[in-house]
């Protein structure tokens, strides 16, 4: 469990996650935001219990529904919200958007918007770590969904085969895209699979940051001393449709409601810590992060679009 | 400067590289060989060809990496550690084998850069055989060179000579770009004058292998050794032949290209690639658009039919262009 100072940065970024994402939600029905969003709410308690273990030497790789990982790796709050919005002044410049904000400076290798597709850039991130020995790790975000895809396999396979220092979380939110998860992983059990590829895996509550906090402590104190990769499986169903307007017709009616109302993860971190943290430290961290998000959309709209000349820039360092 | 095969180039360009800088480490199936089987510690390959000979015995298994046969894994690998710091060298041992793994270089390492806007650099080459000419069958036969070049961000090279081979992969590995590197098989033998000493030769500029004033031939790999082949028999008849190897073909040499045709006005592209939407068909339009007002003859292509490879050798003689097919070509644009 972290300290009192430690448990406060991580309602922090759960806060933040939360915030924006909710944000996001109302912000989108203006029609100012171009292309798909897929929001995290719901599974704030995952990218927080795994990347308060990080530091800017590790890296992570994150999925189509990135938002929280980038928050929760260290990711400007300004740019993320000015990439999401097309702005010359997000972290890609414009150029990336929502499912592909990505800051390597922050060890943040990239939302992807090829399911699976992170796994094995987590993989290589792992190699460069103990080849150039930095000490750090590498983890990636896959769902449910990404679950099923044969490269990501492949990955957890290669790295038991080089013991690399990598952590695959599988973020089970019930659903890839319309299709339930009951449906899809056909042995309904992700973190079952992963053992047979000879990785340690657990399965924890992915709306309890203390369990998920937990099970990233273990399989990152492996990682970091040689021990090689691990799995862990966090379930947390989300609050939002696969993407925004998504209609849920796959849902039964009352699911998000329970969500809401018994598996909060902010509300089962609060019960958690009522008595170690003041409630007036929690609500001086709601106003600033209210605070916070308010200037990210009021810069993000503020900002001019990418010049068109930008659209032949950084397709190559040299050609 | 001696002599060296093919082959030999390639190796003595990786080992120089992996002595110069401690970033560069290979990846690949069997690029040693022997790991796990029963006659313990051994090179047992390196490389099913080759190419790699010596380099685990030299720098060791932390840069000279067997993998498992699991070419996503193995270009995902790569992606993800250059754009963190290492300069892999991924050995995809037959290229036709990208279509098991391509979205890690289509999709992810292609588009890092563009995508970060322009915060990422992904200097990874992609290493493997192309060609027809081994009975290889339709799977371990191809030359996809065109489908990597319609890709923005990867460049994408296409030696002919062991000359080039060193030089050009040299270059590769120092790039900081995704470098496609794509070997034909029936030149790994070939054998020429290679500089003992490291060097690299730019992307981008094409190399003309013959000069001739009467038509251009523009060809690739092992396609510039049949080309060669047709101008020196032809120059005894009193016709010159000029050969344009591009051997980069993203970048591509557009300048020279268009600079020989304005000399000869007479062109015959031959391209192992394809005989839809391949390299020639690239090449014929940049002529068509920018070199029209110099041609005297309707631009003429040698490809390969519209078929996979075929495996039985009368078959896949009969597939792969060739100097005879070549040379019939180069007399239709002359008698135009």
């Amino acid at each position: 469990m972290p300290d009192k100072h430690g448990l406060l940065k991580a309602y922090r970024k759960m806060r933040e996650i939360r915030e924006f994402e909710e944000r996001l939600h109302v912000e989108n029905t203006t029609g100012e935001i171009p292309g798909f969003l897929h929001l995290y709410t719901g599974q704030e308690a995952i990218a927080v219990g795994i990347c308060e273990h990080l530091s800017d030497r590790d890296y992570i790789g994150s999925t189509h529904r990135g938002h929280g990982h980038c928050i929760a790796k260290g990711c400007d709050l300004n740019g993320m919200m000015a990439e999401i919005y097309g702005k010359e002044t997000g972290l890609c410049r414009g150029k990336g958007g929502s499912m592909h904000i990505a800051d390597l400076e922050r060890g943040m290798l990239g939302a992807n918007a090829i399911v699976g597709g992170a796994p094995p850039l987590a993989v290589g991130a792992a190699l460069s770590a103990k080849t150039l020995e930095t000490g750090g790790v590498a983890v990636s975000f896959t769902g449910d969904g990404g679950s099923n895809q044969g490269l990501v396999f492949e990955a957890m396979n290669m790295a038991v085969v080089l013991q690399l220092p990598v952590i695959f979380v599988f973020e089970n939110n019930g659903y890839g895209e319309g299709t339930g998860h009951d449906y899809a992983v056909g042995s309904r059990d992700i973190a079952g699979r992963a053992e047979g590829f000879g990785l340690p895996a657990v399965k924890v509550d992915g709306t309890d940051f203390f369990a998920v906090y937990g099970a990233m402590g273990t399989a990152v104190a492996r990682a970091r001393s040689g021990q090689g990769p691990s799995v862990i499986e966090a379930v947390a169903m989300r609050w939002h449709g696969h993407y925004e307007g998504d209609a849920m017709l796959y849902r039964a009616a009352g699911e998000v409601a329970e969500l809401r109302a018994n598996r909060d993860p902010l509300e089962l971190f609060l019960k958690r810590i009522e008595e170690v943290i003041p409630q007036e430290d929690i609500d001086a961290v709601d106003r600033e992060v209210a605070l916070a998000i308010d200037e990210a959309v009021a810069r993000a709209r503020a900002a001019n679009p990418p010049a068109a000349d930008q659209v032949f820039t950084d397709v190559y360092v040299a050609y | 400067m001696s002599i060296k095969s093919f082959r030999e180039a390639l190796n003595e360009a990786l080992w120089q590289e992996m002595e110069r800088d401690h970033r560069v480490v290979l990846m690949g199936e069997d690029i040693r060989g022997g790991n796990g089987g029963s006659a313990g510690e051994v090179e047992a390959y390196g490389g099913v060809l080759g190419v790699t000979k010596g380099l685990w015995s030299r720098f060791g298994s932390s840069r000279v990496i067997d993998t498992p046969i699991t070419e996503s894994a193995l270009l995902g690998m790569a992606a993800g550690s250059a754009v963190t710091g290492l300069r892999p060298v991924a050995d995809l041992m037959f290229m036709d084998f990208f279509g098991v793994s391509h979205d890690m270089l289509y999709n992810q390492a292609a588009k890092f850069r563009y995508m970060f806007g322009g915060k990422a650099r992904t200097p990874m080459v992609v290493r493997g055989m192309i060609g027809a000419g081994y009975g290889a069958g339709a799977q371990h036969s191809q030359s996809p060179y065109n489908i990597f070049a319609t890709t923005p961000g990867l460049k994408v090279v296409v030696p002919s000579s062991p000359y080039d081979a060193k030089g050009l992969l040299i270059q590769a590995i120092r790039d900081d770009d995704p470098v496609v590197f794509c070997e034909h098989k029936t030149l790994y033998k070939l054998e020429g004058e290679v500089p003992d000493e490291p060097y690299t030769i730019p992307f981008g500029m094409a190399r003309y292998t013959r000069e001739g004033d009467d038509v251009t031939i523009i060809a690739l790999a092992a396609m510039v050794q049949q080309a060669n082949i047709v101008a020196d028999k032809l120059a005894a008849e009193g016709i010159s032949v000029e050969v344009v190897d591009p051997r980069t073909i993203s970048p591509l040499d557009e300048e020279s290209i268009l600079e020989s045709v304005e000399w000869t006005g007479r062109v015959v592209i031959v391209d192992e690639s394809a005989a839809r939407v391949g390299f020639a068909h690239d090449v014929a339009a940049l002529i068509a658009s920018r070199g029209f007002h110099a041609l005297k003859a309707p631009i003429e292509l040698v490809t390969p039919p519209h078929t996979p490879v075929p495996f039985a050798p009368s078959l896949e003689q009969a597939w792969v262009p060739n100097a005879a097919r070549i040379e019939a070509a180069v007399r239709k644009v002359l008698e135009a």
